[in-house]
Order: structure tokens, then C-alpha cells, then sequence
């Protein structure tokens, strides 16, 4: 096996080692979730919401857990100061590789669950099941790749929990824009074949910043 | 054998314009050892985690090089330890697999699994912490935590070796096998150590005083 895969599998491997015996990220996240969901529950109560802003509504929902949970990877090592250990051990890539595959699977899982639960508790519906799920999944991958290069910036800061917001919004503001316009679009039942400009932005946004992060981690992790 | 030098040339290092060291000049090749003093807060740390390439020189130029020929920065750790108070190994894994994880983390290669296996089990033995090596390291005391990481500063062999204040939470015992592996070190590649203690300045051939670079 190639060494930077080896590497970075390794890298994933401790995170989700790590993960499960700490539940340093899922405990809140999960709580985060559930308070989130409950809340939205309780604010539309019996009234017939429309899928508009039902939309809305489920992006606010994945957007705050997810910027609650993926900054904290790179947090935490520099709080527990393992990331020296890390350093001295690997190169930036596989670091970076193995942390962005980790923050994949927890929003994968954790989106997932929101899904599910945010169908259950309102009555959104979803006329174009294949274009919705073709976003959500482009969506995520944007959203991930975004939000793993600012978290290694904000855990070298003194005032992580305010930066995070700071910095990711301006950068996440395009993908928000594009990926909650397909979601509609798709709710409502427009083919996909119609969502494929958007889709197409999706894909170009990812694209760019994993590029772009992978040539920005390594004067990230290395000052 | 292969010939490891560290060459420093004119290095500085300031932080937010505060200079902490400047104008430093160090030639140090394989079989030789230093030890860096100095008072507290005086750049000892500062000038470890400079040459190991934790953190950059301000000013000048650092070098390894093999046998004449420069190594690509980026590839220095492959070739280095450190043992410092300022980093810590995983709490949440044991001792056995911080270790393990490591040592393939630095691995060039793919390796047997016996064979890896049976190097994190020399290395443990060697710093005593076999019969722990299935608990969990925020269950060690600090002595084992320290034992720890100097087998994990030492298990990729490497050809240059930092120490930073090292007797720190070492009792006698662990003293001891600090020691041994600093001997070892001396006699393959180069040693280096910052300390104000008299015993550990024993270990090394030569000293350098980081306040005289201020």
C-alpha cells in the first residue's frame, strides 16, 4: 500500500479509535441534534409549513451541528497537545487526509440521523428523492471539506469557539446559497436533470477547496 | 555507516520581534552530543523544537545533512526523536497501541504484522511498561507516561536524538534506562540535550550555552 494512504488510514483509524472510547465529538453532537430537532418540533407545532421553509429550516439544522462537531478534531488535539506527537510522526497530507475521511463519516452518520428525524417530526416531503439525495450527499461533501481546513487554522487560535463562525461563514456562504436552492428544488419535484446547474456548482465548490485545502494544511500544521 | 550532520548558520529566532536567541553557529555530526543550558525561559526548549523543525528559524539556515548530501526538510522527522515535557501521547489508547500507531505512522514501508508487533513489545520491555501495555495511558502515573514517551522517541531508531529537561518526573529507575538509551544514542548518531542538571551535562561531549547567543 501506497505510504501516505497507509498513513492516512492509520490517522482515521486512531480517530475513530479515539472517538468511540472518549465520545469526546458524538455525546454533544447527538444532544445537539436532539435539542435542535425538539426545538423546531415545538416552534411549527400542528400548522402546514411549507417545503420552502421547511428547507430552510433542515440546513440551519445541519449547518450548526456540523460546524458544532468538525472544528473539534484539530481542537482537540491541541488541546490534549498530542499534536506535537503527530507532527514528529507524519507528514501534513495524511494528517489532513485522515482527519477529512473522519469528518466525513460523522457527518455522514449525523446527517443521516437529522434526515430521518427531521422527516419524521415535520411534514416535509420529497417529491425528487434521487436529486435530494445527490445534494445532500454534494452538500456534505462541500460543507466537510470547508470546515476541516478552518478548523486546523481556529485550534492554533486562543479564541477558537468565535473564530470558527467568523472564518467559515464567508467561505461556506456560496455552498449554503446553492446547496439550499437545489434542496428545494428537488423537494418540490423539478428533475434532475434542471438541478444539474446547481449540482455542477456543488461539485466545483468541493473540488476547489479540498485542492485548495490540501495545498493550505501544510503551512497550517507546520507553523 | 551513514553520517548525520546538523549545520546551523547565523540561525536567529524572535517571536512577535522578541529575539529569543540570533547569530547561532552549530556543526554537530553522528557519534557527537551536546547539551544546551541556560537559565529557565532563556531559549533552551525554543532552540530543541527549532532544530527538530517543530518551529521555524526566524533568520539563517539549518541543515541535515547524509553523507554530505542535504535532506529535504520535510523528511527530518523520519530521522529524529524527541523527548519533552511539551507534548503528551494519547490518554484515551493504551500503551501498546500509541506506541504501535506511531511506530507504523513512520514506517517507509509495509512491515509484517509480527514484526511490528514484536518491536512496540521490545520497546516496552525496555522501558518497563510491558506488563501495562494493555492499559489505557491515562491510567499511567507521569514516571510511565514519561517512559513512554521516550520509547516512542526512540523506537524508529532514530539518527538524531532530542532530549528536553528528560529527568523530568523520572525516578531513579527510569533515570537509569534514560540514561542507557542516551549512551546508546551516542555511540550511532548524535545527542542532543537541553538541561541545567549536572548529571545529564555528564552524559554529553560538548555545551553550549544558549545565553551567550541572547
Amino acid at each position: 500500500m501506497n505510504k501516505t494512504i497507509r498513513a492516512s488510514v492509520l490517522i482515521f483509524r486512531k480517530d475513530i479509535k479515539s472517538e468511540l472510547r472518549t465520545r469526546y465529538v458524538i455525546n454533544s453532537l447527538l444532544m445537539f441534534v436532539l435539542v435542535t430537532i425538539s426545538i423546531i418540533r415545538f416552534a411549527l407545532g400542528d400548522e402546514k409549513t411549507e417545503n420552502e421553509i421547511l428547507t430552510g429550516l433542515l440546513w440551519i439544522s445541519i449547518f450548526f451541528t456540523t460546524s458544532n462537531g468538525l472544528s473539534r478534531t484539530f481542537v482537540k488535539e491541541e488541546e490534549k497537545e498530542t499534536s506535537v506527537a503527530l507532527k514528529l510522526s507524519s507528514d501534513s497530507i495524511p494528517v489532513f487526509t485522515g482527519k477529512l475521511f473522519f469528518n466525513l463519516v460523522l457527518t455522514f452518520a449525523l446527517n443521516f440521523l437529522i434526515l430521518i428525524l427531521f422527516i419524521l417530526i415535520t411534514d416535509y416531503t420529497i417529491k425528487n428523492l434521487t436529486g435530494f439525495l445527490i445534494t445532500i450527499v454534494l452538500g456534505n461533501f462541500g460543507l466537510v471539506s470547508a470546515s476541516t481546513i478552518i478548523a486546523a487554522i481556529i485550534s492554533k487560535a486562543n479564541s477558537k469557539g468565535t473564530l470558527y463562525p467568523v472564518l467559515s461563514f464567508p467561505v461556506l456562504l456560496p455552498l449554503l446559497i446553492t446547496v439550499i436552492n437545489a434542496t428545494k428544488l428537488a423537494s418540490l419535484g423539478i428533475d434532475t436533470e434542471k438541478l444539474s446547474g446547481e449540482l455542477m456548482i456543488l461539485v466545483s465548490y468541493t473540488i476547489v477547496i479540498t485542492v485548495a485545502s490540501f495545498m493550505l494544511f501544510r503551512f497550517v500544521w507546520e507553523d | 555507516m551513514n553520517i548525520i550532520e546538523i549545520v546551523c548558520d547565523n540561525i536567529s529566532k524572535s517571536y512577535s520581534g522578541k529575539s529569543i536567541f540570533k547569530n547561532l553557529n552549530l556543526k554537530i555530526s553522528s557519534r557527537e552530543s551536546l547539551t544546551i543550558t541556560g537559565r529557565n525561559g532563556t531559549g533552551k526548549s525554543t532552540l530543541i523544537k527549532v532544530l527538530s523543525n517543530l518551529v521555524k528559524n526566524s533568520k539563517g539556515r539549518i541543515t541535515v545533512r547524509e553523507n554530505g548530501k542535504d535532506l529535504n526538510a520535510e523528511t527530518w522527522f523520519l530521522r529524529t526523536g524527541l523527548l519533552t515535557p511539551y507534548y503528551n501521547l494519547y490518554d484515551e489508547l493504551t500503551g501498546s497501541e500509541n506506541l504501535r500507531f506511531f511506530y507504523e505512522l513512520k514506517l517507509q514501508e509495509n512491515k509484517k504484522e509480527e514484526f511490528i508487533n514484536e518491536r512496540v513489545n521490545f520497546f516496552l520491555h525496555e522501558v518497563s511498561l510491558y506488563d501495562k501495555r494493555n492499559e489505557l495511558v491515562k491510567n499511567y502515573s507521569s514516571g510511565m507516561k514519561q517512559r513512554l514517551k521516550l520509547a516512542f522517541a526512540v523506537i524508529n531508531e532514530p539518527e538524531i536524538l532530542f532530549m528536553d529537561e528528560p529527568r523530568t518526573n523520572l525516578d531513579k529507575y527510569g533515570i537509569e534506562i534514560m540514561n542507557r538509551f542516551a549512551g546508546a544514542q551516542k555511540e550511532k548518531g548524535i545527542l542532543i540535550i537541553a538541561t541545567n542538571d549536572e548529571d545529564d551535562k555528564q552524559l554529553c561531549d560538548r555545551t553550549l550555552n544558549i545565553e551567550d547567543y541572547r
